[in-house]
């Protein structure tokens, strides 16, 4: 370890000057490559500096716009191409990010990740302060809309049975994945691998109940112990699904694709359409908790299940219809995150797992509507947080103000007191 | 053909491996926690992570000898335990739960960004500290052992220091709990309010608790980086789950449940792990590949975790009177 720590040294101080168009190739077993061409014209020396967990180097394309660097370890990498050594009038150009000359490039299983960058006329990366505030509070709100739908169905499973179970971020997962597999590995057409996916993580959320809760809920298992049950089989499922889809990030259909931009505020129709989504299911959760029969007897059996239980509800199938909930929303959030990160992974649920668990405590345990309002102030807090702190940090600031929550109003903002007691 | 000399070799070093060691000590602390007082602490990682950190940054960056490395570390997990217990210790177990794992995901991503970089070497981590501890080593150079534990002098410097701290942290804990002290913490996890209406400062009992527990938890952290380097990935949740399945296996509410669960985890580990790596070059396992027979431990982890709290909450040491369990 301590001869990486100086090689890596090494490299870092001759990779400096003389940058050249392949750099570490031959140190390192990882290897992020890229090709800088305008029009199908190669450019030669681009300045690219490759930076990521605590390494950097510089590389220059070649005479054939090729080049590539050695990296140490798997993971995120950023790459950012200078534009002062671009030719005059030349510019990375992708509206959809507002900073098209930085890209994030995750190094997976197969050891190796291309950064290419859109290359064409156009305007320098320059966006002022109040753009990027707008464009970041336009993601927060993505954000917190998705993170939404996944904390809600959290919060209902936490407010009718007690559990705080650790395995949703599966179900998130899930409908990522199966989204990936119709839609991408059989082919089929976006529009119907959606809904499967859907109805599949629905599926899920019911066997979850049938197969695994409802039995240990009678033989009176406690709490506690589920919790750790659920710790497990998250545990589990996780790796299962690494065993199948192995460690790469790979991309649903129309993820990346620059030409559905709008140009304004860096909004890409599919983040439009994911707002849309996230806002017409919210409010069809909430018509449902609020006016339906069934959303009432929920809201009962949350409350006080013994009561409702005595009033007629039928406790286990109204814990039944939640579970069912809890997965296609789950499912249909993890789809969406699969769009807004952007790609599908093992581990992409898990990801956001602490905070759906932070937007639901912010919110207040148990409450569907306090999970809503968590999910949003998690969400824009963690974009815009962004704008003062480093962004491999801007999951700390939501976890701080978790922590500082329950410092001042433990039941959350829209819980009750007698919760928590 | 497979070598199960060497797989059943592999597996015997582990029994003694500071590794297990670490995992031992850390599931000590835990069981104080867990076992003992009831408390979630789902942020034990956290706590060896700035016992880790601790001993490194203070050798690194300040020059500070051993003893003062290792207070540092042991002064960090005190400050972390008492910053996560002022705001939780009086609400229920499950906020603690999420507030623990936040904020050992929060220390975490501190030591990964790159913004501390030159403190904490980021994703890459530290190096180079363990000099004063070699200093210390009375053992004079050499191999020595028998059968598959042969080591030269550092490696057995490291294991007698690991399990020497493991002894005295399990000798502590077995006399605390044979204290009246530890009686009203066996109180607490049973039932709060009667402990409350005898007149006990329940939260004060927490809070020590929780630091006892922490400071194991950085001791661990430090065993832990003696035969390796500090790196910021060894200490996801995950970590935090390994150390929970030693305890559940080897019984929350015992002294030596979590140290022996912590040898059998290893050692069944180590077998397993070797067996299907060993299976998949042989080609009995056509349909895994090498990376896929590593993912393989996690999930047999996880099953271990649910089939123990379901079928036995106790662990195989536990008295099934004493449940462990807070409902």
């Amino acid at each position: 370890m301590l001869l990486a720590g100086l090689v890596s040294a090494l490299t870092l101080s001759i990779a400096a000057p003389a940058a050249a168009d392949e750099v570490g190739l031959d140190e390192y077993d990882f290897k992020i490559s890229g090709l800088v061409e305008l029009a199908d014209e190669p450019l030669s020396e681009v300045l690219l500096v490759v930076e990521g967990g605590g390494f950097r180097v510089e590389v220059e394309s070649g005479e054939d716009g090729r080049w590539a660097v050695g990296v140490p370890e798997r993971g995120e990498f950023t790459v950012t191409l200078d534009e002062n050594t671009l030719p005059e009038g030349i510019a990375v150009i992708d509206p959809e990010l507002e900073q098209p000359n930085v890209r994030t490039i995750t190094v997976g299983q197969s050891g190796s990740a291309v950064a290419n960058f859109f290359i064409g006329q156009g305007e320098r990366n320059t966006t002022s302060l109040f753009d990027q505030v707008v464009e970041r509070i336009f993601n927060g709100l993505n954000f917190g809309l998705l993170l939404a739908l996944a904390a809600i169905g959290l919060s209902l499973v936490f407010g009718t049975t007690g559990l705080s179970n650790f395995a949703h971020a599966e179900l998130v997962t899930f409908g990522g994945l199966m989204t990936l597999l119709f839609g991408v590995v059989l082919g089929m057409p976006i529009w119907l691998a959606i809904p499967i996916a859907l109805i599949l993580s629905a599926g899920l959320g019911y066997v979850n109940d049938a197969a695994l809760w409802k039995p240990l809920r009678r033989r009176g298992v406690g709490l506690i112990p589920m919790m750790i049950v659920s710790i497990g089989l998250s545990l589990a499922v996780r790796y299962l699904f690494q065993l199948f889809v192995g460690g790469d990030t790979q991309q649903l259909p129309g993820a990346t694709d620059t030409s559905l931009s709008i140009g304004v505020f860096g909004l890409s129709w599919t983040d439009v359409a994911s707002m849309a989504v996230s806002i017409i299911v919210l409010l069809g959760v909430g018509y449902f908790l609020l006016r339906t029969r069934i959303g009432k007897a929920t809201r009962a059996v949350s409350d006080n299940p013994a009561l409702a239980a005595a009033s007629g509800i039928d406790v286990d199938r109204v814990i039944r219809i939640v579970w069912v909930m809890a997965g296609a929303l789950a499912g249909l959030s993890g789809i969406l995150w699969a769009y807004f990160r952007p790609g599908v992974s093992w581990d992409m649920g898990f990801q956001i797992l602490l905070l759906t668990f932070a937007a639901v405590t912010l919110g207040g345990l148990g409450t569907a509507f306090g999970a809503l309002v968590g999910a949003l102030i998690v969400g824009l807090l963690v974009e815009l947080s962004t704008l003062i702190i480093p962004s491999d940090m801007k999951y700390v600031g939501a976890l701080v103000i978790l922590i500082l929550v329950l410092l001042v109003r433990p039941q959350g903002i829209l819980g009750r007191k007698e919760r928590i007691g | 053909m497979i070598d199960w000399i060497l797989l059943f070799s592999n597996a015997a070093q582990e029994i003694i491996s500071p590794t297990t060691a670490a995992y031992a000590l850390a599931a000590v602390g835990l069981a104080i926690h867990f076992g003992f007082t009831g408390l979630l602490n789902f942020g034990q990682a956290g706590f060896m992570m700035l016992g880790a950190y601790g001993f490194a940054i203070a050798t690194l960056t300040f020059g500070w000898p051993v003893w003062a490395a290792i207070l540092t570390g042991v002064v960090a997990s005190i400050v972390f335990a008492l910053i996560l217990g002022i705001p939780t210790l009086r609400l229920r177990a499950d906020y603690l739960a999420i507030v623990t794992i936040a904020a050992a995901e929060i220390v975490r991503l501190l030591f990964t960004t790159n913004t501390f970089e030159p403190i904490t070497g980021s994703a890459n981590g530290l190096q180079g500290y363990k000099g004063g501890f070699e200093a210390l080593n009375p053992i004079p150079p050499g191999t020595y052992g028998f059968g598959p534990w042969v080591y030269n002098e550092y490696d057995w410097w490291v294991r007698i220091f690991g399990w020497g701290l493991v002894a005295i942290a399990a000798f502590i804990t077995w006399r605390l709990f044979k204290s009246p002290w530890g009686r009203v913490i066996k109180g607490i996890r049973e039932d709060e309010d009667a402990v409350r209406a005898l007149g006990k400062n329940v939260y004060f009992y927490k809070m020590q608790s929780l630091v006892i527990g922490g400071v194991f938890g950085a001791l661990a952290g430090m065993i832990f980086i003696l035969p390796r380097s500090v790196v910021p990935s060894n200490y996801q949740t995950s970590l935090t789950f390994f150390i929970y399945a030693i305890l559940l296996l080897g019984g929350a509410a015992t002294v030596f449940g979590p140290i022996i669960g912590s040898v059998i985890f290893w050692v069944l580990l180590s077998f397993f792990s070797g067996f299907i790596a060993r299976a998949v070059e042989v080609g009995w396992l056509p349909f895994l590949s090498n990376v896929q027979a590593g993912q393989l431990r996690f999930i047999l982890v996880g099953v271990a975790i649910m089939l123990i709290v379901i079928y036995r909450p106790q662990g195989i040491f536990g008295n099934k009177k004493e449940l462990a369990f807070v409902k």
